[in-house]
């Protein structure tokens, strides 16, 4: 019972607000304590798995190459893009996009997109620009968060039914631990009504926000 | 064999490069803080695979000594103006958009070539091999076009990594708190409380406990990943699966699935939640929190009545 303190202190430490990384840092301590083991194999531990763990934040790699192309101009021109474009309204383009992460991340191809690699530079000024079309006042929050949002649940709802995905063999992994081995094949099949429930729940919200703006115009 | 030690040697000469570049950003107050905080990152990249666990749990105690005292500020290195943009994507076209395409186009067609050519790159490596290319390709190129001073990509990249800030590591300590709580046994002590809150002989109680815990303990854990283990073990197997005869496969695939919900709930998961909304420079750090709320919860109940009529035929 007493290694569930740390899940305590991260919720305690969220509500307080204080430092994230201060936050998982204390909880591992208070559960390694609470667990028995000593404070330095606790650090051992930790210092193991943050090292193994290291290809998590090689994504950041990408930033030179975005930061370059925003000084020349590029979301720029994904404004003037959206903005010739007739009949091109918030909601169609973020379903057409979240219609294009789905169907990618299907077939394995989950890091072409993501927040720094398309939602920052691409998606979200052009999302702003169709919106600005549609009455929207430049400058809010709500259009740029529905994009990042968008790229979210089309990655979650589509990686799924791609077979080599870390997720699927996690699950293999875990299944074979308990004597039950299954094809990863027959894993990713069941992901595909969730996938298509996840398109029309989020399409139908974002066809929602294009009447609510038409409306309101 | 091309793998790991290419893809964290590029990662760690950029973070180091970050580290001098912040180290001389006169605009930026807390200069100091944002240059210890990407020197530890590529100490971690360079050398972590030489200096111990112990060695690397210190480097990580330094990241949150950082983060934690709050020593880091944004740099204020000039860059162009959005008039300078303006002017500059009139004249460039859309032929901007294809130095961006130049890094998916990279990760795809790498991950394709290095299957079929074994022995160059480590197979378990390919995508993020073929990715470190397409960035490197993509520099060459703007380099050749745009005449860019050596250290422009990188000051423009600084930029951006100062908006993310401590954030951007946030998730790999996550996964590795998920190596402590698996060293601790907390996924056991889980299993066995809400092995005792269902009540007996509920199928629908049991789905609910299953569906429920893998999104609340996502929300906890930040990643549905350190959750699976943890429900596997307390209701998927034992009651789903053994007591109730249902198909392991839909158990476990669309548990999993209950689990992303929660992700799209939780600012613990900050690579989704938090790092787009300060890339995105969002007055409001939970904005695409509460924009995904909507969706994710009508998609937990689609994914609970699903196991319980699919998984049990």
């Amino acid at each position: 019972m007493l290694v569930l303190c740390g899940i305590a202190v991260i919720v305690a430490g969220f509500l307080l607000r204080f430092n994230p990384l201060l936050v998982v840092a204390v909880s591992a301590l208070v559960t390694g304590l609470a667990a028995g083991i000593a404070p330095l194999a606790v650090l051992a531990a930790f210092g193991k798995a943050f090292n193994e763990n290291r290809y998590v934040t090689v994504i950041y790699i990408v930033l030179p190459v975005i930061g370059l192309l925003e000084r020349h101009g590029l979301q720029e021109r994904a404004r003037l893009a959206i903005a010739k474009l007739r009949g091109a309204t918030v909601g169609r383009l973020l379903i057409g996009y979240l219609l294009f992460r789905q169907l990618t991340a299907a077939l394995g191809l989950t890091s072409i997109a993501g927040p720094a690699q398309s939602v920052r530079p691409l998606v979200a000024p052009m999302a702003e620009a169709a919106a600005e079309a549609q009455g929207v006042a430049p400058g809010g929050d709500r259009i740029p968060a529905m994009a990042a949002a968008t790229d979210n649940i089309g990655l979650f709802f589509g990686e799924d039914i791609f077979i080599a995905i870390g997720s699927i063999l996690l699950m293999k992994g875990v299944l074979e631990g308990y004597g039950i081995v299954i094809q990863p094949l027959h894993l990713s099949m069941w992901a595909i009504p969730t996938a298509i429930a996840a398109f029309l729940i989020h399409g139908f919200r974002l066809w929602l926000l294009d009447r609510r703006l038409a409306r309101t115009q | 064999m091309i793998g790991t030690g290419f893809i964290y040697g590029v990662a760690g000469l950029m973070f180091a490069a970050f580290a001098i570049l912040s180290a001389t950003d006169r605009t930026n107050p807390k200069r100091f803080g944002n240059a210890a905080f990407y020197a530890v990152l590529a100490i971690s990249f360079l050398l972590g695979g030489r200096l111990g666990d112990i060695g690397n749990g210190v480097l990580v105690l330094a990241l949150v000594a950082i983060a934690g005292s709050s020593a880091m500020g944004r740099g204020g290195r000039a860059t162009t103006t959005l008039d300078e943009r303006r002017v500059e994507a009139a004249r460039l076209g859309n032929r901007i958009f294809l130095p961006a395409l130049i890094i998916p186009a990279a990760a795809l067609g790498g991950t394709v070539l290095f299957r079929a050519v074994p022995n160059l790159v480590d197979p378990k490596q390919a995508t993020l091999v073929a990715l470190t290319c397409g960035v490197l390709i993509a520099l060459v190129a703007m380099h050749l076009w745009f005449r860019p001073r050596i250290a422009t990509p990188l000051a423009e990249g600084v930029r951006l990594m100062d908006a993310i800030g401590w954030a951007a590591v946030l998730p790999q300590m996550l996964a590795s708190l998920g190596a402590v709580f698996a060293l601790a046994g907390v996924g056991d002590v889980v299993g066995g409380l809400a092995g005792h809150a269902i009540p007996e002989g509920s199928l629908i109680g049991a789905v609910l406990a299953y569906t429920l815990g893998m999104a609340l303990f996502t929300m906890v854990m930040g990643n549905a990943f350190a959750a699976f283990p943890v429900m596997a073990a307390a209701i998927g197997i034992p009651l789903l699966v053994r007591h109730y005869g249902g198909d392991p496969a839909v158990v476990a695939a669309i548990g999993m699935l209950s689990g992303f919900c929660g992700t799209l709930m939780t600012p613990m998961a900050a690579n989704f939640n938090l790092v787009p909304a300060a890339l995105l420079e969002l007055k409001d750090k939970n904005a695409v929190i509460r924009a995904q709320i909507p969706t994710a919860l009508p998609l937990l109940a689609v994914n609970i009545g699903l196991l319980y009529w699919l998984g049990f035929r």
